[in-house]
């Protein structure tokens, strides 16, 4: 539980750094730098979060009674 | 003390999401399919515990076990798709939540058939003059 809220925390760091470096990088004028730069930040949490997905999915499997 | 951990983590949540929904909505809603992952995943163990409990007296009561098991699958589909639904309406997108629970409900009909033809059976099997 403990390492989970880790997680859920590195998540919320890895958006708002994300945002922040967007919003500069808009200021500086760079828009297709920053669009990477947010679609990067997203695949990262997007991995994050299926891996968890796949393992929850394999709990359900087993406890209800799919695997046969 | 599970539960105070289930609720903290679930504020903790909420305060973090509410933070990331006005830069970036994309990572919020990732957020927060992290965190329903999460409590999910400290529920089941839970449930499983309860289901052997379950399974322990339908031994007992000597239920045919096809039947125990399509019940336990009817409540996995049924939980499930509430999930995929709800979060996919907190999307925004009720629209395919809904078709996601539409097709939830089609799944679990289709396992209670082998039920509903026994029941049927039984019922034609009272009635005197038919099948034989």
């Amino acid at each position: 539980m403990l390492q989970d809220a880790t997680v859920l925390f590195q998540i919320a760091g890895v958006g708002i750094i994300v945002a922040m470096i967007h919003s500069i990088l808009k200021q500086m004028g760079k828009e297709e730098i920053a669009q990477a730069v947010t679609l990067t930040g997203f695949i990262i949490v997007l991995f994050i979060v299926l891996y968890r997905l796949a393992d929850l999915f394999q709990q359900i499997k087993s406890v209800f009674l799919y695997q046969g | 003390m599970d539960i105070i951990q289930i609720v903290s983590l679930g504020l903790v949540a909420a305060l973090l999401i509410i933070l990331l929904k006005e830069q970036k909505s994309s990572i919020a809603f990732l957020l927060l399919l992290f965190t329903v992952i999460i409590i999910f995943l400290s529920i089941l163990d839970q449930v499983r515990h309860i289901f052997t409990l379950l399974s322990y007296m339908a031994d007992q009561a000597q239920v045919e076990p096809v039947y125990f098991k399509t019940i336990l699958k009817i409540i996995g589909i049924a939980y499930i798709a509430e999930f995929g639904a709800q979060l996919i309406r907190d999307a925004g997108l009720s629209s395919l939540a809904s078709k996601v629970e539409l097709a939830g409900k089609l799944f679990i009909l289709m396992l209670a058939i082998p039920i509903v033809t026994a029941v049927i059976e039984t019922i034609l099997n009272f009635i005197p003059g038919q099948l034989g």
